[in-house]
């Protein structure tokens, strides 16, 4: 059996993202910490931990691409296993403290001496073991998205009534999180954090370890999502994407093939949270703005959904491009650029930037390969057909 | 049939009083309706006569007001969903053809067999050589065996509606549900899809909902047709045509 065209030219631009990733992972960090300061070729300790929240950004955008560009399940609700994620590890963090905090108390954390907590709330409980609040970086989006996608997919709820369900949740979360008495820090959220595993997280080598270790997660979700794509189940989605009651009339539980992908991606996102919350320094209730969600959506729109690699190229553009405008003169006119990009990508760029690209480089493979078969047979070189 | 079964009936498909409401509108109308095992039968009717509907009450996409629907004489398909009565063994071929179209003609029929349709089943597939023979073999009966690498996207309306009839030979079904194969196809089409038909049926049970009559006469075989969600003559495609609260249906008084 050939591969088709599509595959092998998506297996081109896997490869050529797997290396930029792994070298960006391997040479930043090192260029960051062994060249002297100030040096041309140094990566300087902000740049570090700004690329670093784009790569989290990149995590989430390839767990979006895969629910959105290849089962066509539209979540504007993503930041929410994003910030869970991001929650879970703010919480090992904040226990890490101890009596390094404002009040000195060793158990709670400052937010809690300050609302008068006098014993540490039940779900807090295990936090200060990293191990645990790694699986929780797992298992709490991971949770949530199950049992809510258990009930939307069962009952049917697909398009817009998806999306406007999943805007719904990551804004009531947005408001429970605020909430004082909800203890999780209020509107402040976690912040003023000291170490992680034992190393400060505002020194130089753990960024730069952080960083390293981003690059890292993004390789294994990318593979991850490659893997399920690849695979059957990956056909199965584009099935469920393009035609679902076709899917459903020869066999498949097609409720089930979405609530794995969901399930998949939100865990996706978590991590990609926990990965931005030590380096940023802070997690609130803001991560959970519907506006955050919408905008993920226009990462992986631009950079070309169904693709994975246009995914994660599309959220540091967008990012890149949101960090150099809003710190110009030309920062209030932000919100609108944002729009008027993802309006033009959608009339001119359909299929985002990698999309096109890939069309492009197979429509232009094939007139080569058109053009050499013709050359061969003016040659006069036998074709196999007639030797039938 | 030897076995002594507990089967309430020996029909493939067995339809008893059925009815169906829409806000009011009687789409299906006391419906009753046996298939023999190994049977083909052609459903004509004007528009309007509940066919499709007819087939969205096999295939689960519709529940019955009232009334018995039972499957190879046991099973009660009004209690099951689509996926449960496609894994029983009913294929069904929509009336606009209705192919994946971002896939090769070769993997909508992998999509198609019928292997292990679980999520755990797909994630960790590894083709087989008796998979990819039947594969195969499907290509040369539909005649696509040329167009297999092709986007099914990108093929002729006729060659959509053959590669459909394909999925439903590679998910090899019990029983087939037909809906208006020979659509928009040239006349030379039209005879090959008849013909492939027949074949089919050497092996399977098929029902065939078809407006065309030059093609329903080339099948040759039982024909029923409906108006107003009720039967209204059964019998062959002389007498059915002949009868004359068809023609008045047909032709309108």
């Amino acid at each position: 059996m050939t591969p088709h065209m599509l595959t092998r030219s998506l297996d081109r631009s896997a490869t050529i993202f797997l290396a930029v990733v792994a070298a960006c992972g391997i040479l930043i960090p090192l260029s960051n910490l062994l060249l002297p300061a100030g040096s041309f070729l140094q990566v300087p300790t902000y740049l570090v931990a700004l690329w670093g929240k784009y790569v989290c950004y990149a995590i989430l955008a390839l767990a979006i691409d895969l629910i959105w560009g290849y089962c066509g399940i539209l979540s504007l609700g993503h930041g929410a296993f994003f910030a869970l994620g991001g929650y879970a590890m703010g919480m090992y963090l904040m226990r890490q403290i101890g009596t390094r905090g404002v009040y000195g108390n060793p158990i709670l954390p400052d937010f809690m001496v300050f609302l008068n907590y006098s014993k540490l709330p039940w779900y807090w409980y295990g936090f200060d073991m990293f191990w645990f609040a790694a699986l929780m970086v797992l298992v709490v989006p991971g949770l949530l998205a199950f049992c809510f996608g258990w009930l939307a997919f069962r009952s049917r709820v697909t398009g817009v009534y998806l999306s406007i369900i999943t805007q719904a949740m990551t804004y009531a979360l947005l408001l429970a999180f605020f909430r004082n008495d909800f203890g999780f820090g209020g509107n402040n959220g976690l912040t003023d954090f000291k170490d992680i595993l034992g190393f400060n997280v505002q020194a130089e080598g753990t960024r730069a370890a952080l960083f390293a270790l981003s690059c890292l997660a993004l390789i294994l979700g990318f593979l991850i999502c490659r893997a399920i794509v690849s695979s059957k189940l990956g056909k199965v989605l584009i099935a469920v994407r393009d035609a679902e009651s076709r899917t459903r009339f020869l066999g498949y539980r097609v409720e089930s093939y979405k609530l794995f992908v969901f399930t998949v991606s939100a865990c996706m996102a978590g991590v990609a949270g926990a990965l931005y919350v030590p380096q940023v320094g802070i997690i609130n209730p803001s991560e959970f703005a519907p506006g955050n969600s919408i905008e993920a959506v226009i990462w992986v729109a631009v950079g070309g959904r169904g693709t994975l690699v246009g995914a994660a190229l599309g959220a540091v553009v967008v990012n890149y491009a949101k960090t150099f405008f809003t710190s110009g003169v030309l920062a209030p006119y932000w919100l609108f650029m944002l729009g008027a990009l993802f309006i033009l990508v959608t009339l001119l760029l359909p299929k985002g930037i990698v999309g096109t690209f890939n069309a492009w480089w197979d429509s232009s493979k094939e007139k080569r390969n058109a053009a050499s078969a013709s050359a061969a047979a003016e040659d006069g070189v036998t074709q196999p057909k007639m030797a039938e | 049939m030897n076995v002594m079964d507990n089967r309430a009936t020996s029909a493939m498909l067995y339809l008893d009083g059925v009815h169906v409401s829409f806000d009011g509108f009687h789409a299906i109308n006391n419906l009753s309706l046996t298939l023999e095992p190994g049977e083909m039968r052609a459903i004509i009717g004007p528009n309007g006569a509940g066919k499709t509907t007819m087939m969205d009450i096999i295939t689960g996409k519709t529940k019955p007001d009232e009334g018995t629907v039972l499957f190879d004489g046991v099973t009660d398909l009004t209690r099951l969903d689509e996926t449960r009565i496609a894994e029983l063994g009913i294929g069904r071929k929509f009336q606009k053809p209705t192919v994946f179209e971002s896939q090769t003609v070769q993997d909508n029929l992998l999509l198609a067999l019928n292997v292990d349709h679980s999520v755990r089943g797909t994630l960790f597939w590894r083709g087989s050589k008796a998979e990819s023979e039947r594969i195969d073999k499907v290509l040369e009966t539909i005649r696509l065996t040329e167009a297999r690498n092709r986007l099914a996207g990108s093929l002729s309306h006729g060659q959509k509606q053959w590669l459909e009839i394909g999925m439903l030979l590679a998910q090899d079904p019990k029983l087939l549900l037909v809906d208006e194969p020979v659509a928009g196809m040239t006349d030379v089409e039209t005879h090959l899809t008849a013909e492939l038909l027949k074949e089919i049926n050497k092996t399977h049970t098929v029902m065939v909902v078809e407006h065309d009559m030059t093609f329903v006469r080339e099948l040759g075989v039982k024909v029923t047709c409906l108006h107003e969600g009720t039967v209204l003559a059964e019998g062959t495609i002389d007498q059915v045509s002949s009868n004359e609260r068809v023609i008045e249906v047909y032709l309108g008084r």
